[in-house]
């Protein structure tokens, strides 16, 4: 029951502990114009490395967490962050991509679904604020910097919830590999 | 689940979205700031080195950026401020020309601004300059050329479009000039570069008993006279007496004047190219 617990409480205070270093200092170091997104880069990595329902669930807090502590709109970063986690855990599951630079490929568009999404989201609420290539720039350096600090961020949260993880499919893969997707026990034998 | 946290989410958007800033979910929301507020304090507080070292970073990038772009700047404002002191340089002797116009009398004379476009580097013994006027523009050899408020020289070669202008302090020059003395006689000389330092001229042959001093002026004598052909019209400052030496005016005849004109800093020179008419003084030189 305890090892149930581990994941949950890994990923609550990674998601608290995330959320607050990004609003106490990531947002206030402007690289370029832009700020680092950290939110979305944990969500998309612990979806890809828990899963769909792990990552919807940990986005959703996430998000509400940056929503109420930016006094913003509630549900607005709950929502797309969803669609982040559940996204990047449904490339775990259906692909289980093995590439090293993975990560980097889904925080840019981790990224992008967060700005893009939110820009979108604010329009729909009716907030004016006028599509220019400025905000074209902030959103590709955006990308950028989302790529560029996804690899990171993803090795910080493996980290945290190493351990407390279900499976890792990589190794479950590595072994399949190894044994031809069979157990040795039961591999046909070498004179047939 | 995930269909309930999108409904969740949707609905919780729509909830803040529609309540007015006393409604619940906006006072959760007060609360919620309320407790992280010191959180958000205290993790500012502790993670301002961090954000300074960026800071720094970015803040170094920042003023490199910036000043390269006020090096830039700099240059452009060096180069503007050149060519307002070139212009404004010009414009000085460009007042100049015209300002002797009437102080010499030299308004009757039809005269053509010409700018200089090469100076000889051997100053010592070949002091010449061209200028970018020639016989196209009525310029031709012997006529006298004046800037700054003095004598320059005269044309000694004239082509289309250009001409050289041989000046007072060359070796080969010589200028037929009185002395303004305090007497009023008005003693007549030849002013000639002195040897080695060319900005020194010489006003030779003079009489023994001229009374000079220093500081007198030296003009063109514009005189007629079969030894002395002049092509200078008379009265154009030449120089001011520098050094009177009673020994030097006895045994040599002669005094030391400098040039009136800037004759190192010219840019523009006035070529006095018509003669006026019945102004036959000059013409009748052999």
């Amino acid at each position: 029951m305890a090892d149930g617990w581990q994941l949950p409480a890994r990923l609550a205070a990674l998601g608290f502990f995330g959320v607050i270093v990004q609003v106490a200092a990531v947002s206030q170091i402007s690289i370029l114009g832009v700020s680092v997104d950290l939110a979305p880069l944990m969500v998309a990595a612990v979806g890809l490395l828990a899963g769909s329902l792990p990552g919807a669930i940990f986005g959703f807090a996430v998000g509400l967490f940056v929503d109420l502590a930016l006094v913003q709109t509630l549900g607005v970063t709950s929502l797309l962050f969803i669609v982040i986690g559940y996204a990047a855990g449904r490339l775990r599951e259906l692909r289980d991509p093995a590439h090293g630079l993975v990560p980097v490929m889904v925080g840019a568009v981790a990224t992008a679904i967060s700005t893009v999404g939110f820009a979108l989201m604010q329009f729909l609420l009716g907030i004016e604020a006028p599509v220019s290539w400025l905000l074209l720039r902030q959103v590709v350096i955006a990308i950028l910097l989302g790529a560029l600090f996804a690899l990171p961020v993803h090795a910080l949260v493996r980290r945290v919830v190493s351990g407390a993880l279900p499976d890792d499919p990589r190794r479950r893969r590595r072994r399949a590999y190894t044994t031809g997707g069979l157990s040795p026990l039961s591999r046909p034998s070498e004179g047939r | 689940m995930l269909i309930a946290l999108v409904v969740v989410s949707l609905i919780l958007l729509t909830a803040y979205f529609g309540e007015s800033a006393g409604s619940p979910l906006h006072t959760v929301q007060r609360g919620v700031i309320q407790v992280l507020s010191p959180i958000q304090e205290g993790a500012s507080r502790a993670l301002k080195p961090a954000r300074d070292l960026f800071g720094w970073f970015g803040d170094t990038l920042d003023a490199k950026k910036e000043r390269d772009q006020l090096r830039a700047q700099r240059d452009a404002l060096l180069a503007e401020e050149i060519d307002y002191q070139v212009a404004i340089r010009e414009n000085r002797q460009l007042r100049a020309l015209v300002r002797m116009d009437g102080n010499h009398g030299l308004g009757s004379y039809e005269k053509e601004t010409a700018r200089i476009i090469v100076r000889s580097p051997n100053n010592l013994l070949r002091d010449t300059l061209q200028v970018d006027k020639g016989t196209s523009s009525g310029v031709h050899v012997g006529q006298a050329v004046i800037a700054g408020g003095g004598l320059v020289g005269q044309v000694t070669t004239a082509a289309g479009g250009t001409a050289v202008v041989t000046l007072i302090t060359d070796q080969r020059s010589a200028v037929g000039a009185k002395v303004l003395n305090r007497g009023g006689r008005g003693d007549i000389g030849l002013v000639k570069p002195s040897i080695g330092d060319p900005l020194d001229l010489l006003v030779q042959q003079l009489p023994r008993d001229t009374k000079v001093r220093v500081g007198d002026n030296v003009v063109t004598s514009g005189v007629i006279d079969p030894r002395f052909p002049s092509p200078y019209p008379p009265n154009i400052p030449i120089g001011r007496v520098t050094k009177v030496d009673p020994a030097e005016l006895e045994s040599n005849n002669q005094i030391h004047i400098s040039p009136i004109a800037d004759l190192r800093h010219l840019d523009f020179v006035q070529i006095l190219t018509t003669p006026p008419p019945g102004g036959e003084e000059r013409a009748q030189v052999p």
